[in-house]
């Protein structure tokens, strides 16, 4: 049997599509309760959703064998676990914006508000560039029309929330999707089984846009 | 003698490994907590985790609590031609864990093998970490790689030292999809990016997966050590460790220190490696040293994890007493109970909590009831 740890919402339902069609259906899920587990035992599958940025503490921990994750939680967080694939969804971007036509006075510590915070001071430590890191759980938006940051590091998808607020971005840091991800210890023991999964959602689950 | 049962996992382990160690002639190497914090601060990259807890002794020297053992050993070191000197060890080292970003102290037993190293060395510390995991747990994986492949196919890609640590992390997660991005943004050619990805996918019984490994390894850096694998493999194959012994080529340790071959040792019903060591001669030679080593630590603090029989009972006997008891005869009945291997506890009052499988009530009012 293979755990699963899927991401709750939108993005996960997308991804298990993708685990759908790669033939490791499990029809209760698409059930409307409140369960929060489902099996197939006859695809040695069992799922189960949880907050999307726990799904890397799930896997790292082996309380899942595998799961999907998004890259910016992984680069902000680390976890040591196997990155096998990119599941080519959920694609955004990690970027710098800022109020339209703000510049950087480089003479002065920037002041940065996120919720990325290892990943925005990874980005400027390799620019030499000295910050005030503002750390932040939502709305991350308004802290340079407050005045509380000079930009802001977040992901973009459409860029439609930063236009409403005369915001742009004026960096791209890194970009982001949707990889799965494996426990190291527990790929040792199943690796039959998690790498079948991962050729099948290649060949059947992705499409490429 | 005691009954073995009440042994923590790890504890058994300790005894299990000390009479291993000891049957292929490794001597134990008792150390002290404390180290001269230099050692550290000259060799940052080989630890696993860097931050050290350091502070100032009476004289004002500036010591560590132990956050590595390998370094202290090698320091204390001599070499020897032709000789090979053979040594395990038991302590405590104090690491960060990456988890909980919080000081650990972790139990750690290993072993040494420093000197004149050749294959008989190599395929003895191997065989030594296939049965430690064995004396754990039926259940074990043993990864083994080379580091020899893997630093000949990155500088085949680059030269860049920044670059290199990144294919070389992207590796050790089986990234391929971010290396082969990575490679595409630097004109690394696509015929050595596709060789990398193929080699870094490359995981399972040695036997299934040579073949696959003589078609990656085409130049003569990575040929070399792919005969040392391929003879590993001639003398694993046929012994009771042929299942348990694979090939993993994302274990990927710092390429400054170690050179031959690396492994990492896994046991079912752990999320984490529990075994992690290999040859890392370029260590010695940092530390002005002729000779090569061999090594491998044990982590067993994350034995906690196994499952482990809880019993049923706190005791097998409650003994209740009070003021009217005769202590005499108290304490004749509590000998005759612990010498027959009972175990008991005595107190006034019921304990809430306690599980217990009789009661024997000597107090005065159970007396007269009793009687």
């Amino acid at each position: 049997m293979i755990n699963i740890a899927l991401p709750k919402g939108r993005l996960g339902e997308k991804v298990y599509s993708m685990f759908e069609a790669a033939g490791y259906e499990c029809p209760s899920i698409k059930e409307n309760n409140r369960k929060l587990i489902f099996e197939n035992s006859d695809c040695g599958v069992r799922y189960f959703w949880v907050k999307p940025s726990d799904v890397a503490i799930y896997v790292e921990r082996g309380a899942a064998d595998i799961g999907v994750a998004g890259k910016d939680i992984l680069l902000e967080y680390s976890p040591d676990v196997f990155e096998l694939l990119d599941m080519n969804t959920g694609k955004c971007r990690m970027a710098v914006a800022a109020k339209k036509g703000f510049h950087d006075n480089t003479d002065k510590t920037l002041r940065v508000a996120t919720k990325f915070v290892n990943i925005a001071t990874r980005f400027y430590a390799d620019k030499c560039r000295d910050i005030d890191i503002i750390k932040l759980n939502g709305s991350i938006e308004l802290a340079p029309i407050l005045g509380l940051s000079d930009v802001i590091v977040d992901i973009v998808e459409t860029g439609t929330t930063l236009r409403e607020n005369d915001l742009e971005p004026i960096e791209t840091i890194v970009q982001i999707s949707s990889r799965l991800i494996a426990n190291k210890a527990r790929f040792r023991f199943k690796a039959d089984k998690i790498e079948e999964i991962v050729n099948n959602i290649k060949r059947y689950g992705i499409k490429n846009d | 003698m005691f009954d073995t049962n009440i042994l923590k996992n790890e504890e058994k382990a300790v005894f299990s490994l000390r009479s291993l160690y000891g049957r292929y002639g490794y001597k134990s190497y008792k150390m002290g907590k404390f180290e001269e914090y230099e050692l550290y601060s000259r060799n940052r990259d080989f630890l696993v985790s860097e931050n050290i807890i350091v502070f100032n002794d009476t004289d004002g020297r500036l010591l560590a609590l132990k956050p590595d053992v390998t370094l202290s050993i090698i320091k204390n070191s001599k070499d020897e031609t032709g000789c090979v000197q053979k040594l395990y060890y038991n302590e405590n080292v104090y690491r960060v864990s990456p988890r909980t970003h919080t000081f650990k102290e972790i139990m750690q037993t290993g072993l040494e093998c420093i000197g004149d190293i050749d294959i008989y060395n190599v395929i003895e510390v191997i065989c030594l970490a296939a049965e430690s995991l064995s004396v754990i747990a039926p259940e074990f994986v043993l990864d083994v790689s080379h580091m020899g492949i893997l630093s000949a196919i990155v500088d085949s890609c680059t030269s860049d030292k920044e670059l290199k640590k990144q294919i070389v992390a992207f590796a050790a997660q089986k990234n391929t999809h971010d290396i082969k991005a990575l490679c595409a943004e630097n004109n690394i050619d696509e015929e050595v990016c596709g060789r990398l990805c193929d080699f870094i996918g490359i995981y399972g019984e040695m036997g299934s997966v040579i073949e696959k490994l003589d078609k990656i390894c085409c130049d003569a850096k990575s040929k070399e050590a792919y005969n040392e694998l391929k003879f590993i493999y001639s003398l694993i194959k046929g012994t009771a460790f042929e299942k348990n012994i694979h090939f993993d080529f994302s274990i990927a340790n710092d390429m400054n220190y170690y050179n031959g071959i690396v492994f990492q040792g896994f046991i079912e019903g752990i999320p984490d490696s529990v075994l992690s060591g290999g040859q890392y001669d370029m260590l010695m030679h940092k530390m002005g040293r002729k000779s090569g080593a061999i090594g491998f630590a044990v982590y067993l603090d994350v034995l906690e994890q196994l499952s482990v029989h809880t019993a049923e009972y706190d005791v097998d006997t409650l003994i209740l007493y009070d003021d009217k008891t005769d202590i005499k005869e108290l304490m004749k009945k509590v000998n005759e109970m612990t010498q027959n291997g009972t175990s008991i506890t005595v107190q006034k009052q019921i304990p809430s909590k306690l599980r217990y499988r009789h009661i024997l009530n000597l107090s005065g009012k159970g007396r007269e009831n009793n009687d």
